[in-house]
């Protein structure tokens, strides 16, 4: 069987979760085909260094690529490498994260191999030598099963999906390429980067996400659910209903939702949010849903877990404050 | 400079979609479809940025069947100025679709090809990269914001924790999402005026789909939450219920 590849997300010289989950879900495929798995990174000098840690999620051998021209921002460049590296190894499929990063990459790399891409799958296995894959459409209304012929099958999986399951191999090998020659059409420039005010980690891979919706008022009283976001830890991210976004209280980058970002987290908190089927279209896949809303018909309890029907400005200080407790103890 | 925007018929959000009985696709009748909501995005910067350069002409480009006409002609009631279809049935695999939609880019004049970042339907997230590739042109995705000057478009890009610049030499490709461009409702004198805007028809290419779609069905149901209080005196038993219940905190 032809080997499997998962591709490697690095943050800042550092691996995200992301990456762990890729590599973590391609460990799967690869056991149910019988192939051997490698992991790729592509960047500047130190990325195989920084991509060892792969080794604890099973992979059996680690590439990093390495350029100097694989700055901040180059995908032109990396889509190039990578689609080089996976012709070069015919690789039956190839795993990579549908982080906002991913999402960019893959498509690439599909067309340079002239082949078709399955993006954001949720569920994968293996059924007569082929892969089958499970995929949200229609705004999360449906489940699209797909199967995709090997040649290669390439996929993007949904951050926080999969687990990133620790799968430690007896001998892994770490491969460093340096390349010099890197080929790409030209005509792309990266010329900046201006981080946005408080945004460490993206709300579509965060693990606890902290949504606000109208019910909040104005952005003044964000203030509250960013104490609330602190005490959940350094996996929540704060996200916004769409109301929100156009009141231009928060940045569209928050927006969870048809026309924003579509989130899987553990814990998802819709804070004086209605539950409109455009913002249940991007979070209603979340395993815990939490909501607080004065309205006790507000749609938003028909698909949470657990609801508190009250005011957002007396229930929320009280939760940050039952949480803080609880971590503190 | 030209400036070609591919945009896609789908369902309108709010429709409630029904899975037809083979379980292979939706059931067509009553649901209502409109443009994708980022293509609407992407022919608002179009318009804009031909109103700033002062010339050009914007063509709006789909593939679909007959019916995606409709589509055609409320992106011309706005402003387009010329309307392409490729008659055909699109499917869920976009590199499909690229390889149709290039059928006619290859040949056209068009400085910038503009996409949604999206279409709200298959969610593939691919074509617009894909086309780029296929025409061998830079391509820029999730944009929020463009200027065209001297031959080279800079656009701003929605990324991970904040906002890129990115600079392409013209022609290039760009996929759109919202930012800048909150898209124009259409005139009465719009509407009428479309009626009599060129629209070109040709059968799309046959290009067989790279995998296959085996069934559709509809998500698990949540299981029924529960309230589980009323006011902050609700609080501890949440906290509770999130640690020990569904073990989360
Ligand atoms: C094409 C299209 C795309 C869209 N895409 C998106 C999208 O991506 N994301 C999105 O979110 N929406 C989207 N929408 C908009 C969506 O339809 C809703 O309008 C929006 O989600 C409503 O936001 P909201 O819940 O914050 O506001 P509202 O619907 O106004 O709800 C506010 C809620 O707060 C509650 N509330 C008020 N005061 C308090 C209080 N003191 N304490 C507790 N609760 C309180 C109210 O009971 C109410 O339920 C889209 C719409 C369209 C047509
Ligand atoms: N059938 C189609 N006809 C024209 N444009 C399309 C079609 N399908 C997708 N597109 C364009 O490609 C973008 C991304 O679609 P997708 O890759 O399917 O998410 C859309 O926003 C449209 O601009």
């Amino acid at each position: 069987m032809n080997d499997v590849l998962a591709v490697a997300e690095l943050k800042n010289g550092v691996l995200g979760s992301v990456s762990k989950e890729v590599v973590s879900a391609a460990r799967g495929v690869a056991d149910a085909l019988g192939s051997s798995l490698h992991a790729v990174a592509t960047g500047q000098l130190g990325t195989a260094n920084a991509a060892s840690g792969l080794a604890f999620f099973g992979a059996d051998r680690i590439v990093g690529i390495e350029s100097d021209d694989l700055g901040p921002g180059r995908v032109d460049v990396r889509a190039g490498l990578l689609a080089d590296h996976i012709g070069r190894h015919r690789y039956g499929a190839v795993l990579f994260a549908a982080t906002a990063r991913g999402k960019d990459l893959a498509p690439r790399v599909a067309a340079k191999l002239e082949s078709p891409l399955l993006s954001d799958v949720t569920a994968l296995e293996v059924d007569s030598g082929e892969i089958v894959a499970t995929r949200p459409v229609f705004a999360g209304k449906a489940l699209a099963r797909v199967r995709i012929p090997m040649a290669p099958a390439l996929v993007s999986v949904r951050p926080n999906v999969f687990p990133g399951l620790e799968a430690s191999r007896d001998a892994v090998v770490l491969e460093t390429v340096r390349t010099e020659t890197t080929p790409c059409p030209g005509g792309y420039r990266v010329k900046g980067f201006e981080a946005s005010e408080g945004a460490a980690i993206d709300v579509s891979e965060a693990a606890v996400v902290v949504s606000g919706g109208r019910g909040m008022k104005g952005p003044e009283n964000w203030h509250l659910l960013g104490a609330l976001r602190d005490a959940l830890g350094e996996a929540a991210a704060l996200g916004a209903s769409r109301a929100v976004v156009d009141a231009g209280w928060r940045p569209h980058s928050e927006q969870v939702g048809q026309t924003g970002k579509t989130v899987t987290p553990k814990l998802y908190f819709a804070l004086g949010i209605s539950g409109a089927i455009q913002h249940l279209a991007g979070m209603r896949t979340s395993e815990v849903i939490v909501s607080v809303n004065r309205d006790a018909d507000a749609p938003i309890f028909g698909v949470a877990d657990y609801g508190i029907v009250g005011d957002v400005f007396e229930v929320v200080p009280e939760l940050t404050k039952a949480i803080r407790e609880l971590r503190e103890s | 400079m030209n400036i070609t925007v591919c945009v896609k018929r789908v369902p309108d959000t709010e429709t409630r979609i029904r899975i037809a009985a083979d379980g292979q696709d939706l059931e067509r009748g009553g649901v209502k479809y409109v443009v994708n909501p980022y293509d609407e995005f992407a022919i608002e910067a179009a318009l804009q940025l031909a109103e700033e350069t002062g010339k050009g002409k914007v063509v709006l480009l789909t593939y679909g069947g007959e019916v995606a006409k409709e589509t055609l002609r409320s992106g011309l009631a706005i402003g387009a100025d010329e309307a392409v279809l490729l008659r055909g049935e699109p499917t869920m695999d976009g590199w499909a679709t690229a390889r149709v939609l290039v059928s006619e880019l290859a040949a056209s004049d068009a400085g910038l090809v503009l996409f949604g970042v999206k279409a709200v339907d298959d969610d593939q997230q691919q074509v617009g990269a894909m086309v780029a590739e296929l025409l061998g042109r830079p391509c820029a995705t999730a944009v929020t914001a463009m200027d065209i000057s001297e031959g080279v478009v800079t656009c701003r890009r929605a990324v991970e924790g904040g906002q890129e610049v990115v600079e392409m030499d013209l022609p290039a490709v760009a996929t759109v999402t919202k930012g800048k461009y909150e898209p124009r409702y259409a005139s009465l004198r719009g509407i009428m005026a479309a009626k009599r805007k060129p629209m070109e028809e040709k059968d799309a290419p046959e290009v067989a789909p790279g995998f296959v779609v085996e069934r559709l069905d509809y998500p698990p149901k949540r299981p029924p939450g529960r309230i589980v209080g009323e006011g902050p005196s609700a609080v501890a038993e949440l906290v509770r219920l999130l640690r020990e219940e569904a073990k989360v905190i």
